[in-house]
């Protein structure tokens, strides 16, 4: 084998969430009112086009997490043993080969085929001069960078995106067909149904959204064969590498500490909020504690432990890659741990309101078990609380790694994340000239991953809530199919219109 | 006589959703100055936004199209702004429905009368103070000096409302809209507040802008009358005209609706369908489709306005070539229901279906930091009762006295403190959960809310199996699950519903359907007990009628037993066969419903009675106004509870909770009053 299949901790936690995702949707499928909800969501244009780029980071992030150990040449030779590398690399390493792999000596701004500070530079002839010397990689195939530069990044990025755009245009193409076999409707009426915006699934929205991405990529792939992008940072690595290294590690931590602030927040401040009494007053009391302890004290405690235990305990992990996800693992339980108090607290006010509801002592009326009660009604009417929190916590949570990191007890330092990254660019905003594209690498990833992680969020508290659905007998057709909605408002009024109760 | 108000032709849009609603369309009428003009309607009928938009408050989904309104001739909706703030407050005053939610709970009262007064009158200092004073006094309020430096928590609903009424009289008005001003309060205060707001008017000569739905309230307080129907007026008469002989088929409709004893024997006549959506585009007549008179040319024609008398106007075809006859001949009028199998009152056979002996709920109010027993809230505090199958016992009393934590301790929703219930003999009191699971299909409950009472994230068919699943046995799971499919398309079809309402969400339904649903729950189980929690308290007149019709066809079929709470008499009056009143968690007075309602003998029950706005002319029973608020149930008064408000209080009263008195086998009461006829023994307790 030419490579050994590595699974770290949090790929392992990844796969499982990835596999219950998968898992919903089928059951959703096969449940036509669950369904119909999740068809809102497709419905709205701005859940839609956030959709699609949260997809793009997703998919990174899972381009990154299939981790493997290639097998080193030498042992191939060797023959009677394979070994491998002790450096774990991700199927997006691979794919980005060019940027992990030419490094520079230090800064280079972007699109640059000079360093960004003076050196002593010894000239073929001898003579030693104080000059912007050459970038390594960056800008290698110009004679006059001064006068060439400008015109060869021009004309790749606009090379770049014409061939974007070129594979935007294929997929519009294929949507189209598809579409149009899907419905049986002719092709070219699609295409002006989705250009006008009369299409049910906002496809129109998409596809701008999908132009601007493809576009952004092709010039991106374009110019990253031959320069940095986004610069270099103090030890030459490529910015852009290091921002898309950092998706990962963000995801990781937004949805990993969800899922282990999930589980504390629902059941205890529904349990709170249900059974009251010396329930409640336990619960409370652990919560008011947790939240009067200062949290980066807590936290900084737990992560120094946990590194003493890794440094003693070194042979039990064979990587480094392992040791660091082990720390970033840790990390999001900690964090987990730590966080749930505020959505906790949400949940139990909310519960203590539904409870009293009608509908709930109806249940009690039936002996409805309280178990079921939680579950059936209480849990469906906070589920919406509990997504707004998390969405909002998660880029609050990408956040706090950076902030955590500043102080030195966030990811293992030679994790890339965000957080690093504005940790470093702290030392190059103070530097003149200023080093300003760290930051901004940084900056705009995580400004777009946020952005569109709450307007999805959003767009699914919006579909999900009963009040605001129109009419769930959705037919899921291509159109809006004004004549379906109007049969549905119809249905919907000879129903309403009140029979007299003798009539049957 | 000039008009003091004058709305001519008004339209008003209401912007939301697809299609732009018509709320109202068209809409003229004048106020006189000194007159109450009744503005009567159901939910929906555009009379609160009507009264929103003379105020120029309409929410911004609002937008009035078409119109003019005037006051004193003057052009109210071409006023700038800031002369429209000098109209408000100052010259229109406006009343809420909700006392509760219309005073601010971080400023005093006083503060709260001040700031329209430094708007509208400018007065300073101890002027100021003493306008306050005066209009607090005005308005009954004991004490006011005191009481302007406390806060709206401290006050109580009818005294609130009393504040609001202070506040609306701050600006002098000469035009006062009082928007549903006793909707939410309970009778013996409704009573109080109405006649104030009537004394004040005969004292200031002002005009009243009445909003309401109640007849009742109608024919106590207004001058004139204009009924409103779907955005537009179809009838104005004076009040001697409208309750003797309404003219409009809606209206005599909402007449028909409304229970008495004298309808007792047959249903309430309905009102098919419902208000059409205000969306659409009117070609004929708006009640057309659910008018039993009408003919292609309601459907085909506006109806114009047509003179009965000249104070008497009414907007339907019938006039005046062909008046359809007045509601003397029941007969017509009463089409819809076959008379119930008339409910004769056998003897009881032997056991009751439930027996109830001296249940008493007390809620304890905790103290201090380790949560010391202080004291009790005793909400229920030793009530007997029983029903027999079949039969509908009705619990009355005002709000806070106690019925309702009754009836959650009899469905064992609540723990009670002490006292036994019985079910078919079998005592509640003490079984296990496995035990009481088994019982709790014999007896179910209906709640008072139909917007609360159904979970919204739960289809039709989940709420309705949810019952039958907790209760039902599971043994055949497939052939139990297509059971239980039909049992729910035969129950929706029972309280009329299409079988195919079991795929929506509750959201989609009006008020009256929820609560049908909500019965439809109850009756999955089979229960030979119904607690109704004040059924319809929540629903329009028509939409009771339905609910109350449905309510007693299903005991005649069922044979079911109500346990019917509330506080609307005409619902007892009409469904019961046994009364209860309840005051501070005891029961006062008990009996068949005749014997109690014709011959009230406890104070408290004739006050509640006199207090009951009645509709029907002529019918005018003794007043007897009662004064002051019930006090809190946590602090009770020694003796008889009732003895603070009661009008015929003794020495004895003071010091001694009065033993039964009976006066037939059925009646009796606890009151001082008839110790000497009672032939039951004297004990104090």
């Amino acid at each position: 084998m030419p490579f050994e299949p590595v699974i770290l901790w949090t790929d392992a936690l990844i796969y499982l969430l990835l596999a219950a995702g998968i898992a919903f949707a089928i059951y959703a499928g096969r449940h036509g009112h669950v369904l119909a909800s999740w068809r809102n969501v497709a419905h709205s244009a701005s859940g839609m086009s956030a959709l699609t780029v949260l997809l793009c980071f997703i998919l990174i992030g899972l381009l990154d997490t299939v981790h493997f150990r290639p097998r080193l040449e030498q042992s191939v030779q060797g023959g009677e043993k394979q070994a491998y590398s002790t450096e774990v690399l991700s199927l997006l390493d691979l794919l980005a080969a060019p940027l992990r792999t030419q490094t520079e000596k230090t800064y280079s701004a972007p699109l640059s085929a000079c360093l960004y500070a003076r050196e002593t530079i010894t000239t073929p002839d001898g003579k030693q001069i104080r000059d912007f010397a050459r970038l390594v990689h960056g800008g290698a195939h110009l004679h006059h960078p001064e006068t060439e530069l400008a015109r060869d990044v021009l004309w790749r990025s606009v090379s770049g995106i014409c061939a974007g755009l070129l594979v935007w245009a294929g997929l519009v193409a294929g949507l189209g067909s598809i579409e149009a076999r899907r419905y049986h409707i002719a092709f070219l009426p699609v295409q002006t149904a989705i250009w006008r915006g009369a299409t049910a699934i906002p496809w129109r929205a998409i596809l701008i959204t999908l132009a601007f991405i493809l576009a952004a990529c092709g010039a991106i792939a374009a110019l990253a064969t031959h320069y940095h992008v986004l610069g270099t940072d103090k030890v030459g690595q490529d910015v852009l590498y290091l921002a898309l290294k950092s998706i990962r590690t963000g995801l990781v931590i937004g949805t990993l500490t969800t899922l282990i602030v999930l589980p504390f927040a629902l059941l205890l401040g529904i349990a709170a909020g249900y059974f009251r009494g010396w329930v409640d007053d336990i619960i409370q009391y652990i919560y008011t504690t947790l939240s009067s302890i200062p949290s980066v004290l807590l936290i900084a405690a737990a992560v120094l432990m946990m590194q003493v235990y890794i440094e003693t305990h070194a042979d039990m992990l064979d990587t480094a890659a392992a040791r660091a996800d082990l720390r970033l693992l840790f990390l999001c339980i900690i964090l987990g741990i730590t966080s749930w108090t505020g959505l906790c607290r949400l949940l139990r006010g909310e519960t203590l309101k539904l409870r009293e509801m009608e509908y709930i002592q109806a249940a009690h009326a039936f002996g409805v078990s309280r178990w079921r009660v939680i579950t059936r009604h209480i849990l469906p009417n906070v589920i919406h609380i509990v997504l707004i929190t998390t969405v909002m916590d998660f880029s609050s949570l990408v956040l706090a790694e950076a902030v955590l990191s500043y102080v030195g007890v966030g990811v293992d330092p030679s994790t890339i994340s965000f957080g690093t990254m504005i940790n470093a660019s702290r030392l190059e905003m103070a530097r003149e000239p200023m080093v300003w594209w760290t930051l901004f690498a940084s900056f705009t990833f995580m400004f777009t991953l946020v952005l569109s992680a709450n307007l999805f969020s959003d767009a699914v508290q919006d579909a999900f809530n009963p009040r605001n659905r129109i009419a769930t007998g959705d037919s899921g057709g291509f159109l809006k199919d004004h004549a379906d909605t109007k049969a549905a408002k119809e249905a919907a009024n000879t129903l309403s219109s009140d029979r007299k109760p003798s009539g049957t | 006589m000039t008009a003091l108000l004058e709305i001519t032709d008004l339209r008003v849009l209401l912007h939301s959703g697809r299609q732009p609603v018509r709320a109202v369309d068209g809409l003229s009428l004048a106020v006189h100055p000194g007159e109450t003009f009744a503005l009567l309607g159901e939910s929906g009928s555009g009379k609160s936004i009507t009264a929103l938009s003379i105020m120029r408050l309409l929410p911004d989904a609002g937008e009035i199209t078409h119109g003019s309104i005037r006051l004193n001739g003057d052009e109210l909706l071409t006023l700038p702004e800031y002369a429209m703030r000098k109209v408000r407050g100052n010259r229109i005053g406006m009343i809420f429905q909700e006392p509760m939610l219309s005073l601010n709970p971080v400023m005093t009262t006083g503060a709260q009368i001040e700031e329209v007064l430094l708007q509208h009158a400018h007065l300073r200092g101890t002027a100021l103070q003493a306008r306050v004073l005066e209009l607090l006094r005005q308005v009954g309020i004991p004490d006011p000096a005191r009481r302007m430096a406390e806060y709206p928590f401290q006050f109580s609903g009818g005294m609130k409302q009393r504040v609001m009424i202070a506040m609306a009289l701050a600006g002098t008005p000469e035009l006062l809209i009082a928007d549903e001003p006793t909707t939410a309060l309970d009778v013996t205060i409704q009573a109080q507040v109405l006649d104030l707001m009537r004394n004040l008017q005969q004292q200031k000569k002002m005009a009243v802008l009445l909003i309401t739905h109640d007849l009742g309230v109608v024919a106590e307080m207004a001058h004139r009358v204009a009924v409103m129907y779907a955005g537009e007026i179809i009838e104005t008469a004076d009040r001697q005209n409208f309750f003797q002989a309404p003219a409009h088929p809606y209206s005599r409709k909402l007449f028909a609706a409304l229970p008495t004893r004298k309808k007792r024997n047959n249903g309430l006549v309905v009102i098919q369908g419902n208000v059409p959506a205000l969306s659409q585009t009117f070609t004929g007549c708006r009640f057309a489709g659910r008018c039993d008179h009408a003919w292609e040319k309601c459907h085909q024609v506006a109806p114009p306005w047509v003179a009965i008398t000249p104070q008497h106007h009414v907007r339907c075809h019938l006039y005046p070539d062909n008046p359809p006859p007045l509601f003397s001949s029941t007969a017509q009028l009463l089409p819809d229901n076959p008379p119930a199998g008339a409910n004769t009152s056998d003897p009881d056979q032997g056991e009751p279906l439930l027996q109830v002996d001296d249940l008493k709920v007390h809620f304890p109010i905790y103290k201090g930091l380790f949560k010391r027993v202080a004291g009790y809230i005793k909400a229920v505090d030793g009530v007997s009762l029983q029903i027999g199958s079949g039969k509908t016992l009705a619990l009355v009393g005002e709000s806070g006295c106690g019925k309702t934590t009754a009836g959650k301790g009899i469905m064992q929703l609540i723990s009670i403190t002490s006292g036994s219930i019985r079910l078919q003999n079998q005592a509640l009191r003490g079984l296990g959960r496995k035990q009481l699971q088994q019982k709790r299909a014999e007896f179910q409950i209906i709640f008072q809310d139909p917007y609360s009472s159904l979970n919204p994230r739960m289809r039709i068919v989940e709420i309705i199996e949810e019952g039958m699943q907790a209760l039902g046995s599971n043994s055949d799971k497939i052939a139990a699950d297509e059971k239980r499919q039909h049992a729910i398309d035969t129950l929706l079809q029972q309280v009329g519903l299409p079988a195919e309402a079991k795929w929506r969400y509750p959201h989609e339904f009006s008020g009256g359907q929820r609560q049908r649903i909500a019965i439809a729950r109850a009756l999955a189980v089979n229960p030979r007990l119904l607690i109704c929690d004040e059924p319809t308290s929540a629903l329009d007149v028509s939409v009771q009628a339905q609910i109350l019709n449905l309510l007693k066809t299903l005991q005649q079929e069922r044979r079911l037993a109500y346990l019917l709470i509330t506080h609307n008499i005409a619902v007892v009056d009409y469904l019961a066969d046994e009364v209860a009143v309840m005051y501070l968690g005891r029961i006062v007075e008990s009996g068949r419903t005749e014997e109690v309602l014709d011959d009230p003998r406890h104070p408290y029950t004739r006050a509640l009675l006199s207090a009951v706005p009645v509709h029907e002319p002529g019918s005018r029973r003794e007043i007897m106004r009662l004064q002051g608020e019930p006090p809190s149930p946590a602090n009770v008064p020694q003796g008889c509870h009732f003895h603070p408000r009661c009008p015929y209080v003794m020495p004895v009263c003071r010091e001694v909770y009065p033993a039964a008195s009976r006066f037939s086998t059925s009646h009796t009461a606890h009151c001082h009053l008839y110790h000497s006829i009672s032939q039951e023994p004297q004990d104090s307790q």
